[in-house]
């Protein structure tokens, strides 16, 4: 285990807010709410080999659960996130079944399907859902408030990525992910497995979701979990790394970063510069660096020790 | 002698009798809608001549699937990047028929260019293909965004806004127009793919990459020819789509969402079922938005998907798909 970047990272993240101002609190709790959604959809895709471009439906079950329970039963907002994780995994486990039986191309579609299709409802159901100019929650919390909770969410989500993948079940994702028949031929259940990624990465958008619309002064509608979002946070885990927790807080702060980079930056600052950046920068990544980040970090890594590992006398 | 044409149907495409059978009853429905109602026959032309949008712009889906197995996320903003070309011609004085052949042109060069530079260094992973297209996305939607602006822009009409009546029906001479330029377009491409060398070479890069380049056809050449040709057709689209939505970045985002749900249809491999796909598609909507008051304009993307995933759980070869049997 690497005790010494852990302690780095965790030493930032405490010290950071004394440093900056509140506006920046903000950003950095943006960074926090796309480090779990691109840490549920690395656990999918980059551990179970399921491709996924709806998260951001996922994000917006989260989000909307936040809120009609805050504006409407007057829940404390700290409570309603274990809800809309429940419900996140639950959207997540149905989703899960039918994608059983697709895969590749034909699940990217589907699962495109829904990040199109769930904006739309609450333009349906206006009465319930507020239509396009959303609903909003009963309190708003200050961006400090917002940055302890986001992070400490994202940390106790870290640790459980961790714990999940490092024993028997993540052990099975993977043998999903590298072959299915061979999972099959040694005991691994396909249904159970590929259906629990699909809940586990769904509850993670979930909260994501309820802390989007939190950090968006608590305002959640339609626009915010457009397509955009969804295809971020597959870009996101492009960047990071498909298959590797440690690229996932790069893979996070370029996508939180990105859109608030000073506007006085050519090209860069306008608002639509700003896409054509966004949109080299992907294409770039997944040109010279196919493994995203943390590919880059693995590149570094002492050989030795694979060569030991592989002696045929220890194995 | 069997053998062989056993081996012959495995490849073609899997037009099956009861999917002929749907097809006739559901254009005998339609006829004989059209005859009893007028608002039903005009709500059909129109769904078709939208269909044909949606089933040109599947083609271009479903060349590049059949020759490479993955799908392009950027091809509706291709299409609506080629139709601001075609704008700025216009603006620069071209007649409109010269600016849009000018601009399939140059959708073609696009096309080869996009396929050489970023999409052949990956073309082995899926994932890396797709995660690039979606890149391309915000990255063509950014560049025009920024050079022409969001705002509404507009074209001469292509086909003037005359309006025919035949009986107590309707027909918009735009939404004939439509119609008949995309069926030709389509045609044109299967007598490409059907009845010349190039097509025959494109075909088999597509179907068997190594034995075709093992009797001399350059697949990576022919791969990058039928990006073009995609780019060509999603340019039809696009400059059919300008006289009915204006011409504005996200114009074609809907209608790729459309042209996705009608390629799964038609089963993703076979160019018929996406263009019969699309015209289904078109059609579909607009009847059930005119006679089921539940199905608002907003759940228009919601029913279309819902199409798509019945059919890739009922019948996830769609329509006239092959059935896959891999080898383990």
């Amino acid at each position: 285990m690497k005790l010494v970047p852990i302690g780095v990272v965790v030493a930032v993240l405490v010290a950071l807010p004394f440093l900056i101002s509140g506006y920046h609190q903000g950003l950095a709790t943006y960074v926090a709410i796309y480090f779990i959604a691109i840490l549920g959809l690395n656990i999918l895709t980059g551990y179970t080999g399921q491709i996924s471009i709806g998260h951001g439906a996922f994000m917006a079950i989260g989000g909307y659960t936040t809120v009609l329970l805050s504006a409407d039963q007057h829940w404390n907002l700290l409570a309603t996130l274990p809800a809309s994780l429940g419900i996140s995994f639950v959207c997540g486990l149905i989703v899960g079944v039918p994608a059983l039986r697709l895969s590749g191309v034909y699940l990217a579609l589907a699962t495109f399907a829904l990040a199109v299709s769930v904006p739309q409802f609450p333009l349906k159901f206006s009465k319930f859902l507020g239509g396009s100019n959303g609903i909003h929650a009963a309190q708003t919390k200050s961006h400090l408030w917002l940055y302890v909770v986001g992070w400490s969410c994202s940390a106790l989500a870290f640790a459980a990525a961790w714990l999940l993948l490092r024993g028997r079940i993540g052990r099975a994702f993977r043998a999903v992910r590298d072959s299915e028949l061979a999972a099959v031929s040694s005991g691994v259940s396909l249904p159970i497995y590929k259906t629990l990624a699909f809940g586990v990465s769904a509850a993670f958008a979930g909260v994501a979701g309820s802390l989007l619309v939190l950090v968006t002064n608590g305002y959640a509608q339609p626009g915010e979990f457009g397509v955009l979002l969804s295809l971020e946070i597959l870009i996101g885990a492009a960047v990071a790394g498909l298959g590797s927790l440690w690229g996932v807080i790069v893979g996070a702060v370029f996508i939180g970063l990105l859109p608030s980079v000073a506007p006085d930056v050519p090209l860069i600052g306008s608002a639509h510069g700003q896409d054509v950046v966004f949109g080299l920068i992907v294409v770039l990544i997944m040109l010279l660096l196919p493994n995203g980040f943390a590919g880059f970090l693995r590149r570094f890594e002492p050989r030795v020790k694979t060569t030991i590992k592989s002696d045929p006398k220890t194995s | 002698m069997l053998g062989l044409a056993k081996r012959k149907t495995a490849v073609s495409t899997g037009l099956s009798v009861p999917v002929l059978l749907l097809l006739l009853a559901g254009a005998i429905f339609l006829v004989i809608g059209s005859l009893s109602s007028s608002i039903f026959a005009q709500q059909t032309v129109a769904g078709l001549a939208q269909g044909a949008i949606f089933g040109s712009l599947a083609l271009a889906l479903v060349l590049i699937y059949r020759a490479t197995e993955v799908i392009n996320f950027a091809q509706g903003e291709l299409a609506m990047a080629t139709t601001y070309i075609a704008y700025q011609l216009t603006l620069w004085g071209v007649s409109y028929w010269l600016a849009f052949f000018l601009t399939l042109v140059i959708a073609f060069a696009l096309g080869v260019v996009i396929q050489v530079v970023v999409i052949r260094p990956v073309q082995h992973s899926v994932i890396a293909v797709v995660i690039i297209t979606v890149g391309l996305f915000i990255l063509i939607d950014g560049l025009v965004t920024w050079k022409w602006g969001a705002d509404l822009k507009f074209m001469p009409a292509p086909f003037g806004n005359a309006v025919y009546h035949a009986g107590s029906v309707a027909f918009s001479r735009q939404d004939l127009g439509t119609l008949i330029v995309t069926i030709f377009s389509v045609i044109l491409l299967w007598l490409l793919f059907q009845f010349t060398k190039l097509g025959l070479a494109m075909r088999a890069a597509a179907l068997r990459p190594a034995a075709a380049s093992l009797v001399g056809v350059r697949v990576n050449r022919m791969l990058a020819l039928g990006w073009g040709l995609a780019a060509v057709l999603g340019a039809v689209s696009g400059l059919m789509t300008e006289p009915t939505q204006f011409l504005q970045p996200t114009m074609m985002q809907a209608i790729l969402l459309y042209a996705f749900a009608a390629a799964v249809l038609g089963g993703l491999e076979s160019p018929a079922g996406a263009v019969i796909g699309g015209l289904f598609i078109g059609v579909f909507l607009n009847l059930i938005g005119q006679y089921i008051g539940f199905a608002t304009p907003e759940l228009r993307l919601p029913m279309a998907f819902a199409v798509l995933l019945l059919v890739l759980l009922v019948k996830p070869n769609g329509l006239f798909g092959r059935r896959q049997v891999r080898r383990v």
